[in-house]
């Protein structure tokens, strides 16, 4: 190998002969996933007005919800799948403890170790590189070969997990469609937030079922795949998402939390649900 | 005819600086028809490296206004002509001259891949049969030129040298080529985890946004890498199952 590759001189952080706007995508990235982690954790935080009485709706930031939430008591949401907050589990830890700390570390683990996120957040949070022939900060690098980034291949255990999430925000939609008032009881119908989560279950779908590791189980690691019909048209499938994982990505995680924020509204009363029928 | 002024990199393996030169633009001109109307009219000794002119033979990778790419796929319409049009030579390799980097790096790193292995032959006439939907994914992989951009804008090289720990972008999509042929039998994931560094790429997708053959690099090669080395070391679950399976066959 030849020796004289340490003569490559280093640029400094930020130092690149590129002309075009490239801070532009990376600045993108960090408002827009900053944006999102301020707002879940806040919404994480409040332990409320997460249901909407008299309809089947719940956010998707605290669904399932494995107990209902201490700060609503002694009022029920109807979608909690082990009763109250138990008396063994603390109210808070420094912090308040809510139902969406329970289950929110599973898709946020999905997304913290999806290919994509990776790739984008290295960028615009790491500046590792902040952008194609960008000089960088650091000097050491470890990439994912070491901890604690190396715990990233642990990915397909949290698709397992998100796959399981969409079967159950497929249920809450369904759920969605069923509103409860004392003169005729449980009916069917469709309000706006029928639609809001319903179009939620799509887009994580897409996203969720886009999933490079998704690709590589259901198919991509058999070298000979025409003998396998089934799994070749399941790679087939999930390649053509695949194609689109940027962009599902992006749109599943605005709509998980503007469906948040329409339950919290509608909940609060601050906005009215329009129901079509 | 207007004319353009290209601040080209002019000087041997230690120092080096740019140098403004002049010439004019006409119309389907690239950025390497430049560089040779340059050496005619004004600098006869600079070096740059060549030879196709049609995007194929990858002799011609050099870094215009900063991002890796092809001098004669460049066409100057795309480029902002009323300011100075920087050509410098690639920064993952050490420069020569003027423009030209040694590359042999890649040629020592290319012998160190574990070779084709295939299966004993399907016919006794010693021919195979492969399906052409079992190729379709490696075929991608044989579009590449060498032109060695991916290598070049990939930050483990340029801005790290990770050269004796990491194989880079190119031989990623190689090894894959090979990994995932339906004909081959060998074994790479060992190597690309322990020898070849794939847990140092940390999916920029570089490579994909300057390949002029337009592989998908990133989607369609080193992750899919990378989930073959989870399978063989990452993934106790998947191995257990593998383990059960084989032991029930």
């Amino acid at each position: 190998m030849a020796s004289n590759l340490v003569s490559i001189q280093r640029r400094g952080f930020g130092q690149t002969m590129r002309r075009d706007g490239w801070w532009i995508a990376p600045l993108l990235t960090f408002l827009g996933l900053g944006a999102f982690i301020v707002y879940s954790t806040w919404a994480a935080f409040q332990g409320e007005h997460y249901f909407v009485q008299g309809t089947g709706y719940l956010s998707p930031m605290y669904s399932p919800v494995l107990f209902d939430s201490w700060k609503i008591a002694p009022a029920v949401s109807g979608h909690s799948w082990f009763g109250p907050w138990p008396a063994w589990l603390p109210q808070s830890m420094i912090l308040p403890l809510t139902p969406a700390f329970l289950i929110l570390w599973a898709p946020g683990g999905f997304r913290f170790t999806c290919y994509y996120y990776r790739g984008a957040y290295y960028k615009s949070f790491w500046a590792d590189p902040p952008a194609c022939a960008v000089g960088e900060p650091r000097h050491d690098y470890r990439g994912e070969k070491k901890l604690p980034l190396i715990l990233q291949n642990i990915h397909r255990y949290f698709l397992y997990l998100a796959l399981v999430f969409i079967c159950i925000l497929a249920y809450d939609a369904w759920s969605a469609m069923w509103f409860t008032d004392a003169r005729s009881g449980t009916r069917f119908g469709i309000g706006v937030g029928t639609l809001v989560l319903s179009m939620n279950v799509v887009l994580l779908g897409s996203y969720t079922f886009g999933c490079h590791s998704l690709r590589h189980l259901v198919g991509g690691r058999c070298d000979t795949i025409s003998t396998r019909p089934v799994q070749h048209k399941l790679w087939k499938w999930v390649s053509k998402l695949n194609k689109r994982h940027m962009l599902f990505a992006w749109l599943s995680l605005f709509w998980v939390g503007f469906s948040d924020f329409y339950v919290r509204m509608v909940s609060m009363g601050i906005w009215a649900d329009y129901r079509f029928f | 005819m207007a004319r353009a002024t290209f601040s080209i990199r002019r000087g041997g393996r230690e120092t080096a600086e740019l140098v403004d030169y002049q010439t004019d633009v006409t119309e389907g001109m690239v950025v390497l028809d430049a560089v040779h109307q340059i050496q005619a009219e004004s600098a006869p000794d600079l070096a740059c490296r060549w030879n196709c002119k049609a995007g194929k033979c990858g002799s011609c990778s050099a870094e215009i206004n900063g991002m890796p790419r092809l001098m004669c796929m460049t066409r100057l319409d795309t480029i902002d002509l009323t300011q100075k049009v920087t050509i410098e030579p690639m920064r993952a390799f050490p420069p020569v001259k003027d423009l030209i980097t040694d590359v042999s790096w890649n040629y020592e790193v290319k012998k160190r891949i574990k070779k084709f292995k295939p299966r004993k032959p399907d016919a006794e006439d010693g021919t195979w049969r492969i399906q052409q939907e079992d190729v379709d994914r490696v075929q991608e992989f044989r579009k590449c030129i060498e032109c060695y951009l991916c290598q070049d804008v990939c930050h483990v090289l340029r801005d790290h040298a990770k050269h004796q720990e990491f194989i880079g972008p190119r031989f990623l999509v190689y090894s894959a080529a090979l990994e995932m042929h339906p004909l081959d039998t060998e074994d790479r994931t060992g190597d690309l985890k322990d020898l070849f560094g794939i847990g140092y790429c940390n999916i920029t997708k570089c490579c994909t946004k300057v390949c002029p053959e337009h592989i998908t690099i990133t989607d369609n090669a080193i992750i899919p890498l990378k989930e073959r080395v989870v399978d063989e070391h990452y993934d106790p679950i998947g191995k257990l199952v593998k383990l059960f399976r084989k032991e029930k066959g």
